[in-house]
């Protein structure tokens, strides 16, 4: 009876916790929202009340569907974000195998030289990576955003994920080489499906920063053909006139895809394929 | 014909020297146990038999061939290991036809070898299972299935057991001593289990620190141990050990009796007091003090009302008793 009644309060605290959170974190986010659907006048005025039939007003949407070529800076925030991910998961996965199941000479060194870049943000080099970019021609090419957010990217994910790899059990890979498998085999089909939540946590971390990214699309990629969404959204932002209907409703259209390739890695994250593989 | 030989096989990461000199033939048909206390190097040397870790030095033929730069997947092997070890992605049926896709054997080849594997093994009800989706009997069965299907020239087994439980290991140990006669195959199983090594093995090889205590038939190694190590090894409850001069011996050697050759004897060479007793039902264990190091076991067949704490003397027949010098060795 006792413990029934302190569990209950316990949970009580528990979700109340969460809720309040979750009412914070998502505060700002709900306030954008409604706003993107009020006209300029009710966003001043009464910036949280929800848009009625006085207030309701597209025209932020439409400015901005008009304005620029919005689909086109969404179409490369896309292809920028998916592609750097990518590279970024298979490399560093392969990398992490490499670092974790094969014992070479300096395999702690080269583990410590992968890291490195964890502690010193990318941004100092920027001077330098322009350089970079120009003299091989990558300028104004989504190449260039993408070859840097991968660099970007690299050094976590394989620190994360060899030390996931680590854990895959040795037997499992042995039986495999016993089998006739390849170490690519081993590492495609038995590996990188035991340790998809660790993919899964690093692709979450590394794609809201690049999505958002506003420095480098600005330096290394800022004709009209390559701009990014991010990017795109500042034209409404002037340094004396500010289309606040335009930039609401841009960043309401922003969040979407980050939410779709969110609850995509989630799943991943949640579901463990893991039991009955070893033991 | 042999279906291994080792030769002076030594085995080092980095500075420690893991396996040191091993020399060892396996006849062909023979089942071969390697016991041993735990980090001796027993899982090593298999590894290194299978081609997963290189030797430091020395050669490995398997069936008359030198494979000692033949990767595991071209060595005539097959491996069941203690976690299992299947393919989680994979269904039974699917887990056992791996290694035969890979060598590219003909389906009808394949989808033979997997039904007979499965008959012997009565696995014919998971074919179509994960294996999270079986228990941890069925999942080592299906290890060992995995490894039939290959008809490898020789089994290497890596402690399959010990993640099972008491019944179950009973009855799949006697499951792989009938595959053993059924197949006629050549096996090494590691184990730390007595029990498994005794009743399974043709030969026993018995490990201590990377090198070769004593090879032999477990009754022979029973009966005729080669030094202290082996002899207080093999053998639950484990030999005791006193000093010789207790009972009229030289000096600084050291005498062994099996707990089950002492008895209790009112003029006993052996006095001591009762520490505890255990009643097993069909034996009963007596753990006497006599005041060396070590308590003696006392192991008496049937059931014997003893207090702990009393006063009691052992006895034993001299031609039962083994001596051993300062270094262990038998004398
Ligand atoms: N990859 C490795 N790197 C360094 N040392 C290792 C490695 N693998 C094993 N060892 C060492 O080699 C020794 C023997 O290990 P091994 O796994 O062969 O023991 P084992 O006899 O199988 O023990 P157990 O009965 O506990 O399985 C141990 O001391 C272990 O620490
Ligand atoms: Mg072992």
């Amino acid at each position: 009876m006792n413990k029934a009644r302190s569990n209950l309060l316990n949970s009580f605290a528990a979700h109340a916790v969460l809720i309040t959170y979750t009412l914070i974190a998502l505060f700002p986010v709900f306030v954008i929202l409604i706003n993107s659907f009020k006209t300029r006048k009710a966003i001043f005025r009464e910036p949280l009340s929800l848009p009625n039939a006085d207030s309701f007003s597209l025209i932020g949407y439409e400015t901005v569907l008009k304005q620029g070529d919005f689909f086109l800076y969404f179409q490369n925030s896309l292809i920028v974000t998916v592609v750097s991910l990518f590279l970024v998961l298979l490399f560093g996965a392969m990398a992490a195998f490499a670092l974790s199941e094969y014992r070479f000479k300096g395999n702690t060194l080269m583990g410590l030289y992968l890291a490195l870049g964890i502690m010193i943000p990318i941004r100092i080099g920027t001077v330098a990576i322009l350089d970079l970019m120009v003299q091989t021609g990558l300028v104004n090419t989504l190449w260039a955003l993408i070859l840097v957010y991968t660099a970007q990217g690299l050094p976590l994910a394989v620190f994360i994920l060899s030390e996931f790899m680590r854990q895959v059990s040795d037997d499992l890979k042995n039986a495999g080489r016993i089998d006739g498998l390849s170490e690519y085999t081993i590492f495609f089909r038995l590996v990188l499906p035991l340790v998809r939540p660790a993919m899964a946590t690093v692709a979450v971390f590394n794609m809201i920063p690049i999505w958002n990214d506003l420095w480098f699309p600005l330096i290394l990629a800022p004709a009209e053909e390559t701009k990014t969404l991010t990017l795109g959204s500042q034209v409404f932002i002037g340094q004396f006139v500010t289309d606040w209907n335009a930039v609401l409703s841009a960043l309401s259209l922003a969040i979407l895809p980050v939410m779709a390739l969110y609850v995509i890695f989630s799943r991943q994250l949640i579901r463990g394929i893991t039991s009955g593989a070893v033991k | 014909m042999t279906a291994l030989s080792l030769k002076n096989i030594c085995k080092s990461f980095g500075a420690v020297s893991v396996l040191k000199n091993i020399d060892l033939t396996v006849e062909e048909g023979e089942f071969v146990v390697f016991v041993g206390p735990s980090g001796c190097g027993k899982s090593t040397l298999l590894r290194v038999i299978a081609g997963l870790e290189d030797a430091t030095s020395g050669s490995i033929e398997i069936a008359g061939s030198l494979v000692n730069d033949i990767p595991p997947a071209r060595r005539g092997i097959a491996m069941v290991f203690q976690s299992y070890a299947l393919y989680p992605h994979l269904t039974v049926h699917d887990n056992m036809a791996l290694a035969l896709k890979q060598e590219k054997q003909p389906k009808t080849e394949i989808a033979e070898r997997v039904d007979e594997a499965s008959r012997i093994l009565s696995l014919g009800d998971y074919l179509q299972r994960r294996p999270s989706e079986l228990s941890g009997g069925q999942r080592q069965r299906v290890a060992i299935g995995r490894a039939i299907v290959r008809e490898p020239k020789l089994f290497l087994f890596d402690e399959p057991l010990s993640n099972l439980d008491a019944a179950l290991r009973m009855n799949t140990r006697i499951e792989i001593a009938k595959l053993h006669r059924t197949l006629k195959a050549s096996m090494i199983y590691v184990t730390h289990d007595q029990t498994e090594a005794m009743t399974l093995a043709s030969k026993i090889v018995v490990l201590r620190d990377g090198r070769v205590e004593q090879v032999g038939a477990p009754m022979e190694l029973y009966n005729n141990p080669a030094n202290r190590f082996v002899a207080g090894f093999l053998g639950s409850p484990a030999m005791n050990f006193f000093p010789a001069e207790m009972v009229g011996g030289r000096k600084g050697t050291v005498a062994g009796v099996r707990p089950e050759h002492l008895r209790i004897s009112q003029t006993g060479r052996l006095a001591g007091t009762v520490v505890h007793v255990e009643k097993l039902g069909g034996d009963t264990n007596v753990l006497v003090d006599i005041g060396t190091e070590d308590n003696l076991t006392l192991r008496l067949f049937g059931q014997y009302d003893i207090e702990a704490e009393a006063k009691i003397a052992l006895d034993f027949d001299d031609n039962h008793a083994f001596a051993f010098d300062q270094n262990g060795k038998r004398i």
